[in-house]
C-alpha cells in the first residue's frame, strides 16, 4: 500500500491550495511563513488535491485548516492526533496532515501525541512551537524555558520544559525533523520529506510569536548569530557549522562537543557524520539533547527517519488475511453465527 | 431407585452462585443454552463482583447467574429464585434473602467446612442449625462426588475439583429435564486439544446427572412445555452482543464500513470484544488510548465516510462529551452507546442504573441537542443500535443510545431477522460539485455528507460557530441564534421517525405506568399481574427519548395519574414534568439492581387502593 496516490498534479499552484477565507493571524506572525511554504509545496507532493485532509486542535496554529483549500477538520483542544488517526485508519489512501501547537500537542494533547507516535499511524504532524500560549493571550507553555515570566507566571515559571524531539523519539516516532519559520527553503524540504515518509512524521517548526514571545528564536534567525547557533543536519555529511564553517561536532563516547577545525588538533575526520536512518534512536536522542545544552548549536533537519509497517496497513492486512479464510456468505449467517436453533 | 414424581411447571427461576472462580457464569450460560434449545422463553442476568478474583470463600467474592425459563413469556429474569445452587457457604449467605420462602436450595455440602463457614461469617453451620427451616434443602457432597467420579482421570486434584460446577449443572439438567447434549458438544469443542480435561468435564456432568437419578435425595423431577416462539432461527444474545450485531446489520444495509473507536470499560467492553471478532466483515476496531481519543477517532472516521461507533459507560460518556459537542457542531453521524452503570464517579461498575439520562440529554456545554434513544430489552438493543445508526446518518447528528448493565449482561432468545425485515438504509455521499456548500440543508435540515477524495468538494468543518449553507466561521449574534435554533429543529424533526406508541391495557383511564429503557420487562410483568386481577391499568414504554415520541402528549392527557418507575432519583419524571406540565408519581430504586416486577406491582396496588 502506498501512502498517497502518486499522480501528476503539477498543473496546480500554491494558489489552488489557498481557501477563500481571510487569514486572521497577527501581522508578523511566524504562522504566515508555515502556511506559505505548505501551500507552495503541496502541488508537488504527488497527492491529488481532494485526497489531502488537514486536521487541527485548538490554538493559533489550529486555525490552519480554514486557510487550506483541502478537506479539513478544526477539532477540539489536544485531540487532533486522535481525529487524524480516525481519518487515516478509516481511509488509509488519504494524505492526512495535522497542524498543532506546543500547548495543543504537548500539554492537553500529550496522551494522544505519544500514542500516535507509538502506533505509527501515517499522519504528518506540523508542530508550531512558539513556546507560549498565544490564543489565550500569553501564558507559559510546556515548552517555555524555566523561569519564563508570563501573565500566569509573574515571578517566573518553576516547571521544566518538555523536549518535543525527546518525547516523540522516545514514543517511537519514525520521522522527526526540525525547522524554523524563517528558513523557507529548509522548511519546504522538510515538508516534502515528511510527505514521502511512510508512517508518522513530526516536523517541529520553531515559530516566532511576535506578540507574546517575540524573539524566542532570535539567536537562530538573526543574520549575525544564526550561523554560529544553528547546525544544519544533512544525511551522510559531517556536522559542521559556523559562519566560517570552522566548527564541528565530535562525539566523545556518547557525549557531543564542539571542536575547532582550525585549532591544529582536530580535522574534518573527527567530526560526527549524520545518519538519518536510526531505528534505535541512538543518534537522534543525542541530537535531541542539544537543545538543552547551551554549549551546543541547535540542530535543524531530519534527526531520525526509518520505516516500519504503519498501524493502518497492519490493520488492513489483518482484515484481508481473515477475509481470505472466513468468507461472509449471507446476512443471516453473518448475524446468526453461534449456537443457533430453529423454531418451526 | 427412588420413587420419582414427574411434575409439570410453567415458570422457574434458578440462581447459580459460587466463588468468582467457580465458573458460575459459564454454568449459567450452559443452562440457558440448554433451556433455549428445550424451547422455553428465557431471560438471564449475571451478577458478579467488580474484583476479578476476590479471595476464595469470602462474601464479596460471590458470583451469581440467574436464569428464568418458562413455557409462557419471560419478560424479566425473575424477581425471586425458586432454586438456589450454592457452591459454598458464602454463596448461600449472600443469596438467601432473595429466595422464595419455599425455595429449593441445592448446596455443595463438601464446602461447608469450618474454614468456609468462618469466611462466610457463619458461627454455626446453617445446614444443621435449623436456620433454613421452610426451604427444601438438598445436601450434595459435590466435591467429594466429583473426586470419586474422576478417579483415574489423569489431571491434577485441583483441576478435578474445578469440575464440580459441571456436576452441579448435571443435577440441574436432570431436575428440570433439560437436554444435556448441547453442553457435551460445548465441552468437546472447548477442550478438543486437551483430551483429559474433556473427559473430566464430561464425566463430572454425567456424574451429576446420574447422581440425581440414583440417590433418594431427589423425589421430584420437573418438566416444562415449550414456549411457542414465532418460527425462525434463534440464538441467545446479551444486550451487548445485540448492540454489536445491530451495528453490523446497519453496516451491511447501508454499505458503510463500520468503525468502532472504544476504550475498555465495564460493563460495555463486550461490544468491543464482539465487534473485534467481525474482521471478516471488514469491521475496523480501534482500541484507543482513552475515552476521548475513541470518540475523536470516530469524528475523523465519520468525516472520512465510515459508520462510526463509540461504546462506553457513564464515566466514559462524561469524558466524551466535549467531542459529542464537536459532533453536534460539525454535524457528523456518530453513534454513542452508553451502557449505564451505578454512579456517580466509579460507582458500582458491574451494577445497573438509569442514572445517565440527564447526562445524555443535557450534559454538554452550550445548546447541544442530540438524538437520545433507549433500548428496552437485550434483543431490542439490536434494533435500537440499527435505528441509532440510521438516524445518525439520515440527520447527520450524533445519537446516544442508552442501554445499561442489566440489558448488556442479560440475555434472551433473538430471532435472527432477514435483511429485508430491517428498515431501508440507503446512503448517498454528495458528489455533485455544482451548487455544493458544506452546510446546505435537505428537507430534514440535514447537511450533505461529502467525503475526502471527492474532487471539487473540498471543505472545512470545525467547532467554531458556522454560517448556515456556506459553513464559514461566523461570529455574528443573529447567526448564532439562528444556528442554535436550526440545530435544535433538526433534532426535533427526528420525531417523525418514532413509531406510534402502543398503549397496553386501557386506552384511557386512571393509571398509566410510563417506562423507558431496561424497566420494560419488570413493568410489563407487573402490569400483567394487575390485569390478571381484573384491575384497570395501562402501560406505555418510551424508546425515543429525544425527541420524545410525538404522540405521548395526547396519551398522557387521557390518564388521571402517571407512574414512572426508574432506577434513578426521577430523571425521566423531571423530563415529563417539564415538558408536559403534569405531575407524575415517581417510583425509584437505586440499588445497582434491576427493579423487580413485584415492587412495581405493589406500588400499583397501593396506588389503586388494593391490598396485596
Amino acid at each position: 500500500m502506498t501512502d498517497v496516490n502518486k499522480i501528476s498534479t503539477t498543473q496546480l499552484t500554491a494558489k489552488d491550495f489557498a481557501s477563500d477565507q481571510e487569514v486572521k493571524w497577527c501581522p508578523g506572525c511566524g504562522n504566515y511563513s508555515i502556511l506559505a511554504q505548505i501551500q507552495r509545496v503541496s502541488p508537488s507532493l504527488g497527492v491529488k488535491k481532494e485526497d489531502f485532509v488537514w486536521v487541527s486542535g485548538i490554538g493559533c496554529s489550529s486555525r490552519f485548516p480554514y486557510y487550506m483549500d483541502t478537506y479539513g477538520i478544526h477539532g477540539i483542544h489536544g485531540r487532533a492526533p486522535a481525529i487524524a488517526s480516525g481519518v487515516k485508519i478509516a481511509r488509509p489512501e488519504l494524505s492526512v496532515w495535522m497542524a498543532t501547537g506546543d500547548g495543543d500537542l504537548l500539554s492537553i494533547g500529550g496522551n494522544h501525541f505519544i500514542h500516535i507516535c507509538r502506533r505509527n499511524v501515517g499522519v504528518k504532524m506540523i508542530l508550531f512551537n512558539n513556546k507560549i500560549y498565544g490564543l489565550t493571550k500569553g501564558q507559559y507553555s510546556p515548552t517555555s524555558e524555566q523561569g519564563k515570566k508570563t501573565k500566569s507566571t509573574p515571578y517566573g515559571s518553576v516547571d521544566y520544559p518538555f523536549n518535543p524531539a525527546m518525547i516523540s523519539i522516545g514514543a517511537g516516532v519514525t520521522f522527526y525533523a526540525r525547522t524554523i519559520d524563517r528558513e523557507p527553503k529548509h522548511m519546504q524540504e522538510m515538508i516534502a520529506k515528511a510527505s514521502e515518509h511512510h508512517g508518522t512524521a513530526l516536523i517541529e517548526v520553531y515559530q516566532n510569536c511576535n506578540i507574546f514571545n517575540d524573539g524566542a528564536f532570535a539567536s537562530l534567525t538573526d543574520k549575525e548569530t544564526k550561523a554560529d547557533n544553528v547546525l544544519i543536519l544533512e544525511d551522510g555529511k559531517p556536522m559542521v557549522f559556523g559562519k566560517d564553517r570552522d566548527k564541528g561536532i565530535k562525539l566523545d563516547g556518547t557525549t557531543p562537543m564542539v571542536i575547532d577545525l582550525n585549532d591544529g588538533v582536530h580535522s574534518i575526520n573527527d567530526v560526527w557524520v549524520h545518519k538519518e536512518y536510526d531505528p534505535y534512536g541512538h543518534n537522534a536522542f543525542i541530537l535531541a539533547e542539544f537543545t538543552d545544552n547551551e554549549d551546543l548549536p541547535v540542530p535543524i533537519g531530519i534527526f531520525r527517519r526509518f520505516e516500519k509497517p504503519t498501524y493502518e496497513e497492519l490493520l488492513v492486512g489483518q482484515i484481508e488475511r481473515i477475509q481470505e479464510k472466513k468468507k461472509v456468505t449471507s446476512f443471516e449467517k453473518l448475524i446468526g453465527e453461534g449456537n443457533v436453533w430453529t423454531v418451526e | 431407585m427412588a420413587d420419582i414424581q414427574l411434575v409439570k411447571v410453567e415458570d422457574v427461576t434458578v440462581r447459580f452462585a459460587g466463588d468468582s472462580g467457580d465458573g458460575m457464569q459459564l454454568t449459567g450460560l450452559q443452562f440457558s443454552t440448554s433451556s433455549a434449545i428445550a424451547g422455553n422463553d428465557l431471560n438471564t442476568l449475571p451478577d458478579y463482583p467488580a474484583e476479578i478474583r476476590a479471595p476464595a470463600g469470602s462474601l464479596h467474592g460471590v458470583s451469581g447467574f440467574q436464569i428464568r425459563f418458562s413455557s409462557g413469556e419471560s419478560p424479566t429474569h425473575g424477581d425471586n429464585p425458586d432454586v438456589l445452587v450454592a457452591m459454598n457457604p458464602a454463596a448461600l449467605k449472600v443469596n438467601l434473602k432473595d429466595l422464595k420462602r419455599d425455595a429449593t436450595i441445592l448446596v455443595n455440602e463438601s464446602s461447608f467446612d469450618n474454614k468456609n463457614l468462618s469466611l462466610a461469617k457463619y458461627e454455626t453451620n446453617p445446614l444443621d442449625d435449623g436456620s433454613l427451616k421452610g426451604y427444601n434443602v438438598l445436601r450434595v457432597p459435590m466435591t467429594k462426588a466429583v473426586m470419586n467420579a474422576l478417579e483415574g482421570v489423569n489431571i491434577s486434584l485441583k483441576d478435578k475439583e474445578r469440575c464440580k460446577n459441571f456436576f452441579a449443572l448435571g443435577i440441574m439438567f436432570w431436575m428440570y429435564s433439560r437436554p444435556i447434549e448441547p453442553t457435551i458438544d460445548w465441552i468437546e469443542n472447548k477442550f478438543r486439544n486437551k483430551p483429559e480435561l474433556m473427559t473430566a468435564n464430561k464425566k463430572a456432568l454425567m456424574a451429576g446427572y446420574h447422581y440425581s437419578e440414583m440417590t433418594e435425595l431427589f423425589t421430584t423431577r420437573f418438566y416444562l412445555e415449550p414456549y411457542k416462539l414465532p418460527a425462525g432461527n434463534y440464538k441467545n444474545v446479551t444486550g451487548n452482543e445485540a448492540v454489536a450485531l445491530g451495528m453490523v446489520a446497519a453496516s451491511w444495509k447501508s454499505n458503510l464500513p463500520l468503525f468502532l473507536g472504544s476504550y475498555p470499560i465495564t460493563p460495555a467492553s463486550e461490544i468491543l470484544h464482539e465487534l473485534s471478532s467481525f474482521k471478516h466483515f471488514g469491521v475496523k476496531t480501534f482500541q484507543a488510548e482513552d475515552e476521548i481519543a475513541s470518540i475523536a477517532a470516530c469524528i475523523g472516521a465519520a468525516f472520512a465516510g465510515n459508520l462510526a461507533l463509540t461504546t462506553t459507560s457513564g464515566p466514559g460518556l462524561a469524558l466524551k462529551m466535549e467531542a459529542v459537542g464537536l459532533g453536534v457542531m460539525t454535524e457528523l453521524p456518530i453513534v454513542i452507546v452508553d451502557v449505564q452503570r451505578g454512579g456517580p464517579s466509579t460507582g458500582l461498575p458491574t451494577k445497573t442504573e438509569q442514572g445517565d439520562l440527564l447526562q445524555a440529554l443535557y450534559g454538554r456545554n452550550g445548546e447541544a441537542p442530540v438524538c437520545v434513544l433507549a433500548a428496552a430489552t437485550p434483543v431490542d438493543c439490536f434494533y435500537m443500535a440499527y435505528e441509532a445508526s440510521r438516524i445518525a446518518v439520515k440527520y447527520m447528528t450524533p445519537v446516544i443510545l442508552l442501554t445499561n448493565g442489566y440489558l448488556a449482561q442479560g440475555s434472551e432468545p433473538f430471532r435472527i431477522p432477514s435483511e429485508d425485515e430491517l428498515p431501508d438504509f440507503k446512503v448517498e455521499f454528495r458528489t455533485e460539485e455544482e451548487g455544493f456548500f458544506p452546510y446546505l440543508r435537505d428537507e430534514n435540515l440535514a447537511r450533505p455528507w461529502a467525503i475526502p477524495g471527492t474532487p471539487g468538494l473540498e471543505h472545512r468543518i470545525g467547532g467554531l460557530e458556522k454560517a448556515n449553507i456556506t459553513g464559514n466561521v461566523n461570529y455574528s449574534p443573529e447567526n448564532h441564534e439562528f444556528m442554535v435554533k436550526l440545530r435544535d429543529q433538526k433534532i426535533k424533526n427526528i420525531a417523525k421517525e418514532a413509531p406510534k406508541l402502543e398503549v397496553r391495557g386501557e386506552q384511557k383511564g386512571d393509571l398509566l405506568v410510563l417506562g423507558w429503557g431496561s424497566t420494560y420487562g419488570a413493568i410489563t410483568e407487573a402490569v400483567n399481574r394487575i390485569m390478571a386481577r381484573g384491575l384497570k391499568i395501562s402501560q406505555v414504554h418510551l424508546r425515543y427519548i429525544n425527541p420524545i415520541h410525538p404522540d405521548l402528549g395526547d396519551i398522557l392527557k387521557k390518564f388521571k395519574r402517571v407512574l414512572i418507575p426508574e432506577i434513578n432519583l426521577g430523571q425521566m419524571a423531571t423530563v415529563i414534568r417539564s415538558k408536559y406540565l403534569i405531575d407524575v408519581v415517581q417510583f425509584n430504586r437505586i440499588q445497582g439492581l434491576p427493579i423487580k416486577a413485584s415492587e412495581i406491582e405493589e406500588k400499583i396496588l397501593n396506588m389503586l387502593g388494593v391490598k396485596k
